[in-house]
Order: C-alpha cells, then sequence, then structure tokens
C-alpha cells in the first residue's frame, strides 16, 4: 500500500507541507517495500485556480490509497473521495513524524474538507 | 467608435467620465457597463429598463454509460472544472468557463452542455443613451462570460462608450479587447501612477491606442505628468480636486448637468478621442 505526504524536500526529514493543492511536492511512500518516491507538484503552484483539483488527481495518478497533510479544502477533498484516497490531518513537523503517527494508529480518517476553498 | 474607460487603480473615477462622456455626446450613444461585479453606471443613467435576461455559460455534464474514464476532458481543461478519476469525472461548474472543449476531446462523445446560470443583463433607455449593463450573481467569480455577452448586446453604427472594471486581469482584457481606444483614468499620486504603469503595460499588448485622464488635480504631484511624458502617452483632459464633483457624484448626478462648468472637458475628451480614432 502506498501513502502519500505533502513536502518540500525529497526525503523522509523533509518538512510536511500544510498545504494540499500548492504542496512544492508529493513523497509518495510503499509501506510494503519501504521505498518512497518524490512526485514534483511545482506546475500547481502557480495554477490560477484548481490546484487543489489537480493535485489530487496527481496523487491518485500515483498510486497513493491514503494522504496524510495538514489541510485539505473542499474541492479537493471531494477528488480525493471520489479517487477512494483516505485523507488524514495532521500538524507534524516532517514526513517521517508524520508517518510514524501513520503507522502507530495515532490518525484518524477525516470525514470532510478541514479548511474552506480558496476559491469562491 | 468604441471607447473603453480603463484604469489600473479602483475608485480614479472612470465611471464618473464614463457616464458624463456618455451624457455629453447629445447624439445617440450606447454606453455599456462591463464593471460585471458591482455596476454602478446605471445610478447616474436613470432610464427605462427595455430588456432584462439572464446569461448562462456552458457546463459540462457527463453520461457516466458512455465514459470509459480515458481522462481527456481533465486533462484537457486548463481550469480544473472537470477531474477525471475513473468513469464517473468530477464537474465543478463554478470553476468552469464555459469554452466546451472537453465536450468536443470526448472520444466517446459523453459530453453534453447544460445551462450554469451566472448573472443578469438590463438594458436601459435614457434619452440618447442606451445603457447594458451586465450583473453577475453573489458568488459568481466568473466576470469574462458575462462581459462578453454585454458586449454582443451593443449594436453597430452607434458609437460605444465601455465602462471597464479596475485593474488588469481577465476582466479588464475581456471588456477592452476590440475596442477603438482606451481612456485611462488616474490620479496624480504613487497608488495612481504604480497602477497606470500596469495597466499601460496591458493595453500596449493589447495594441489598442490610448490616453490618460488626470482625475484630482492638486492632490499628490507631477509624477503622472512626468510619466506620461516620458513615455510620450498624450494627457486628454484633466479634473481638478473638486469636493463638489464627489458631492453631486455621491448624490448619483451627471456633473455635466449639476457642474455645467465641467461639461467642455467631457466634451473637449469625447473630441479628442474621435479625432485620435478618425485622424
Amino acid at each position: 500500500m502506498k501513502i502519500a505526504f505533502t513536502t518540500s524536500g525529497n526525503d523522509l526529514d523533509a518538512p510536511l507541507d500544510s498545504r494540499f493543492g500548492r504542496a512544492p511536492k508529493f513523497l509518495i511512500y510503499d509501506l510494503d517495500s519501504d521505498t518512497f518516491e518524490v512526485v514534483d507538484n511545482r506546475q500547481n503552484l502557480n495554477a490560477a485556480q484548481g490546484a487543489g483539483i489537480q493535485s489530487a488527481q496527481s496523487v491518485a495518478g500515483s498510486g497513493a490509497t491514503a494522504i496524510v497533510i495538514g489541510h485539505c479544502g473542499p474541492k479537493a477533498f471531494r477528488v480525493l473521495s471520489a479517487a477512494g484516497i483516505k485523507v488524514f490531518n495532521t500538524d507534524a513537523a516532517t514526513v517521517a513524524d508524520a508517518l510514524d503517527q501513520y503507522r502507530s494508529g495515532k490518525l484518524t480518517q477525516s470525514g470532510a474538507a478541514d479548511v474552506e476553498g480558496h476559491w469562491i | 467608435m468604441i471607447v473603453a474607460v480603463a484604469s489600473g487603480k479602483g475608485g480614479t473615477g472612470k465611471t464618473t467620465v464614463a457616464v458624463n462622456l456618455a451624457g455629453s455626446v447629445g447624439t445617440d450613444i450606447q454606453l455599456l457597463d462591463c464593471d460585471v461585479e458591482e455596476p454602478n453606471c446605471h445610478l447616474f443613467i436613470k432610464g427605462t429598463v427595455r430588456h432584462e435576461n439572464t446569461v448562462g455559460i456552458p457546463v459540462p455534464r457527463v453520461d457516466e454509460s458512455l465514459c470509459d474514464g480515458c481522462g481527456e476532458c481533465g486533462r484537457f481543461c486548463q481550469y480544473h472544472a472537470i477531474a477525471s478519476i475513473g468513469t464517473k469525472p468530477l464537474i465543478f461548474p463554478e470553476m468552469c468557463h464555459g469554452c466546451g472543449g472537453c465536450a468536443k476531446v470526448c472520444p466517446k462523445k459523453a459530453i453534453a452542455d447544460v445551462n450554469h446560470r451566472i448573472g443578469t443583463i438590463r438594458i436601459i433607455e435614457a434619452g440618447p443613451i442606451t445603457l447594458t449593463e451586465g450583473k453577475i450573481d453573489v458568488g459568481v467569480a466568473m466576470a469574462p462570460p458575462m462581459i462578453r455577452e454585454v458586449k454582443l448586446k451593443m449594436r453597430k453604427n452607434i458609437d460605444a462608450i465601455l465602462d471597464a472594471p479596475p485593474g488588469t486581469s481577465c476582466p479588464v482584457i475581456a471588456a477592452v479587447r476590440g475596442s477603438d481606444f482606451v481612456v485611462m483614468v488616474t490620479e496624480p499620486t504613487p497608488f495612481g501612477l504604480h497602477d497606470l504603469q500596469i495597466a499601460v503595460d496591458t493595453i500596449r499588448q493589447l495594441t489598442i491606442p490610448f490616453g490618460v485622464v488626470v482625475n484630482r488635480m492638486g492632490i499628490g504631484d507631477d509624477r503622472i505628468h512626468q510619466f506620461c511624458r516620458e513615455q510620450q502617452i498624450p494627457i486628454l483632459v484633466e479634473f481638478p480636486d473638486d469636493r463638489r464633483i464627489a458631492e453631486e457624484y455621491s448624490k448619483g448626478n451627471l456633473i455635466i448637468e449639476s457642474l455645467p462648468q465641467y461639461r467642455s472637458i467631457f466634451e473637449s475628451l469625447w473630441e479628442r478621442v474621435w479625432n485620435s480614432v478618425h485622424p
């Protein structure tokens, strides 16, 4: 099973980015093989609108079935839900901390967006 | 002749110039309120509403029985208004600009258009002035399609004055595109100059001839004049910082009627624009 994290860095020690749609990168961690890959999300940093929607599609395309993020808006949440991706919110400082929280079952699955959308 | 009244900075006097210019022409004139988020020309042009209609944009509806989840629609949409997740694409009507591209690229012809209301248009007759006003609904953040609809109401062979929205983003481009001349209203302040410079860059890219109206002369300094001199931009007319103008504006009165000493300035503005367009 693969799990996605929002980050601005390239490894597990990198900070967890609290934004979803405009997170610079996604770290996709494979829990079965304990390996990860980093997916660039820079194309969405300057998107005029729909960054959350596009980011959710990118995460779905990565094969992740869960995502651990700081915040998630309503449109991104709708796309993630449609793609069957479970959303977990955290205020962990780094990807490694967030991964530990996930593994130890400290995170509960989010049932709705936790912030307002930025567009309308 | 189509004349757009624009400005980078808000609150410089676009509407004041547009409505009084329209009132000073005397012959048949069309006034188009393209500031569709908050149209206010109707406060000054009092007449009879001759026509009213709602405006919508075509947004996609997917026949899921035909969709095979190829994802072409989602990849095509630059506004991310349609997200292809499996065979049930998600649609975000409030993000859609109504271009119809998703339906065109769908190989299975699974996408049809449905109308999504964004606002209303009113046409008001007031003597020689025909005011066409677009107004988007509260919560709608899609001004350009409404501005294009307002401009479609324009009749050929009658001169038109467009009151553009402030700023330099998409709604302004939608409003001023196709104009013969842009009147840029500014004020002699650091803010006025800063935003004028951005507006000048924008209008130059659209290659539309333009000139500047300096409003509220007496506040600020000569930085607008210096900029216009350096850039060889004509200053068409100037208005003094006169409290009575603001007072009459606040009552919804036309300056040319309540302060007739200013009528000649609007007349000479029209004449200068006319001569620039008809050399």
